[in-house]
């Protein structure tokens, strides 16, 4: 790894085109720790740009989870703990349970997926390198951003800096860490 | 040329089947950034009618408050409520409010699912209407309880009572089904928001208005990562409150459906709940996108489009309404049930029959002028139509509840249910707490959501188009 003291190479482009192009060129050559910034979801980066692990199984775990727990719990409390005979209806009668464990299974799975979002995005993450980005506050409106992080294998300041001037992008700097 | 050049300069023609566009010709991502941070970040562009709402709505929360109170202080009998019409105005209240919510969450996750672009202008405030009208709703419920303090003892916990919830009661189902609902919308509602909550961070020049919305936002970067993982949550979001939406009014239709109270106790009550619920959140959802579109000057993003597309599903679902309300009676005489029979001669023609007629006109007579074009487009008579499917929605709770209510098996048991000042001042007050925190949210948070609206902007695909 060189260039240690910076977080990576950041190039600003006021148009979506060029910052695709500019990940596919800079997968082609081989770099592979990227991340783009952009103002909404560009569908198109999804092939250069890694991203780790998913978020459905996560949901799914949740969901199973709450079904078992609202089963578990209403035969506990309805069979075990605190029996009451019904019209005479099977202390465990699970067709009326059937309703929590509808609501129960929606209720885990959304908080699976809430929690399941924070924790893969890394949330709350107040502070970030990218955050040094010169105009970076306008990766939230009407800019769009490409890093190449420093942490690449093959990450050389001087080469990803004249491949992403190839794009025409609005400026390219270094990135400080934090 | 910059992208925002080509967008400011462009002329979409809209496509000749789908009507006017979704979004005015010639917005920019700037634009649309700068019209919709204004509210929450600018105070001069608040309009005056943002005062008058929110000074009524005040007033009324306060009236909230103090009979709120009142009605904690001297018990549930300063209200009409006795047997045997022991549901009054509360549990009118409860059904409507939450059927009220029902649009919100139709048009942020049923419409997500089936890829309909034209939500993205309105799916921020529906679901901010859904999880205040949740609020107001399950107030109800529990000052209905005579000793809303201990409320908690409809939740199963290992207590020193050694007493456990009833499972097998819909009104258990019930608690499960709105807490549910309430923390699933905002949940929705929040990871919806995050990205715009990052665009207000970085748009506000003054740091402690950063720091606000920096900790709201949670440290968001637009990174492509995090939208991925956004727009799986999203999407699998809208697929988890699509059949949840659909489940909590017929949870709440069971806790009339398993009462062999004439009038109740019939399987057309979850569709008709459902149906019901979303006729007249959509009415809501025009009574506060109008007023909302016309003092802001959103007309660029909330077109007519939207407008008709909503007056088209308010027309769509009233008439599910009508054809249940065409069923009752037909049920009832082909039950061959003399109280069944009863009950429907007694709705329309006894003490109540002044609620299903209006019931009738306010939901299935009047609605019908939605069929034309211009009353579908123009903002002051959609509005008064609005206003008149919400009150007509309102009775026909009342009707349901009091109608069936007030003629029990037992004649020696009859009586008529004579409403007080404090139902009224709670009524009233719980949609002055409504119209508070919607005034609030317009003010505080990002009305619209601006990301979804980039996404349709012309050019915002790196293939020239927009990205649905």
């Amino acid at each position: 790894m060189t260039d240690s003291g910076i977080y990576g190479v950041m190039a600003a482009f006021d148009d979506p085109a060029p910052l695709v192009d500019a990940a596919r060129l800079l997968h082609e050559h081989g770099f592979r720790r990227m991340e783009a910034y952009t103002p909404y979801p560009i569908r198109q980066l999804d092939e250069y740009i890694e991203q780790g692990p998913q978020l459905p199984p996560v949901v799914l775990a949740g969901g199973l989870l709450g079904t078992a727990t609202a089963w578990g719990m209403q035969y506990y409390i309805a069979a075990i703990d605190y029996p009451t005979n019904i019209g005479g209806r099977p202390l465990n009668s699970w067709p009326s349970f059937i309703v929590i464990m509808f609501e129960l299974t929606i209720l885990f799975a959304a908080l699976a997926a809430f929690f399941g979002l924070l924790a893969l995005c890394g949330f709350p993450r107040p502070h970030h390198p990218a955050f040094n980005g010169r105009n970076f506050t306008e990766a939230s409106n009407n800019r769009f951003f490409l890093c190449v992080e420093s942490r690449d294998p093959h990450f050389d300041r001087d080469t990803i800096t004249g491949l992403l001037y190839e794009l025409e992008p609005l400026e390219v700097n270094d990135l400080e860490g934090d | 040329m910059t992208v925002e050049e080509k967008q400011r300069t462009a002329t979409r023609r809209p496509e000749p089947d789908t009507g006017p566009a979704v979004i005015a010709s010639g917005q920019t991502f700037a634009q649309v950034t700068a019209q919709i941070s204004a509210a929450p970040l600018l105070r001069r562009n608040i309009p005056a009618l943002w005062y008058i709402s929110f000074a009524l709505g005040l007033f009324f929360t306060l009236v909230l408050l103090y009979s709120a109170t009142y009605l904690i202080f001297r018990g549930v009998g300063i209200l009409g409520i006795e047997v045997p019409v022991a549901w009054g105005y509360f549990i009118t209240n409860f059904v409507w409010w939450i059927g009220i919510g029902h649009a919100g969450t139709l048009i942020s996750a049923f419409l997500l699912l089936l890829n309909q672009s034209w939500r993205s202008s309105i799916n921020r405030f529906a679901e901010a209407m859904t999880i205040f009208a949740v609020m107001c709703a399950g107030m109800f419920p529990l000052l209905h309880m005579g000793r809303p303090w201990l409320f908690y003892w409809i939740l199963p916990y290992p207590n020193t009572l050694t007493v456990q919830p009833q499972f097998r009661s819909p009104l258990v189902w019930d608690v499960f089904a709105v807490s549910t609902y309430f923390t699933v919308s905002v949940v929705f509602w929040y990871i919806g928001m995050i990205p715009d909550l990052a665009t207000l961070r970085d748009q506000a020049r003054n740091r402690l208005v950063a720091t606000f919305y920096g900790v709201l936002a949670l440290g968001w970067r637009g990174a492509s990562r995090h939208w991925r993982h956004h727009e799986t949550a999203s999407l699998l979001l809208a697929g988890l409150a699509t059949p949840l939406v659909l489940s909590v009014h017929t949870v709440v239709s069971f806790d009339f459906t398993i009462a062999i109270v004439p009038g109740w106790h019939s399987t057309i009550f979850p569709p008709y709940f459902v149906a019901g619920a979303i006729y007249s959140g959509f009415a809501m959802v025009l009574v506060l996108a109008l007023p909302i579109r016309y003092a802001f000057g959103l007309e660029n993003l909330l077109t007519e489009r939207h407008i008709n597309n909503c007056a088209k599903l308010m027309l769509a679902t009233g008439l599910i309404l009508a054809y249940t309300y065409a069923i009752e009676p037909f049920t009832a005489w082909y039950s061959g049930n003399e109280y069944e029979m009863y009950m429907v001669h007694n709705r329309a023609f006894g003490p109540y029959a002044w609620a299903f007629w209006g019931v009738i006109a306010c939901n299935v007579v009047i609605p019908q002028l939605l069929w034309f074009h211009r009353f579908r487009v123009r903002p002051k008579p959609l509005f008064a139509i609005s206003l008149v499917v919400l009150y007509g929605m309102w009775l026909e709770r009342y009707m349901i509840i009091i109608g069936s209510l007030h003629r029990d098996y037992l004649p020696s048991a009859w009586t008529n249910f004579i409403h007080t000042v404090w139902d009224n001042a709670i009524t009233f007050g719980s949609i002055g707490l409504f119209v508070t925190l919607f005034a609030l949210f317009v003010r505080f948070l990002p009305m619209i959501s601006m990301y979804e609206v980039r996404e349709l902007l012309p050019f915002s695909r790196p293939g020239g188009g927009s990205e649905k």
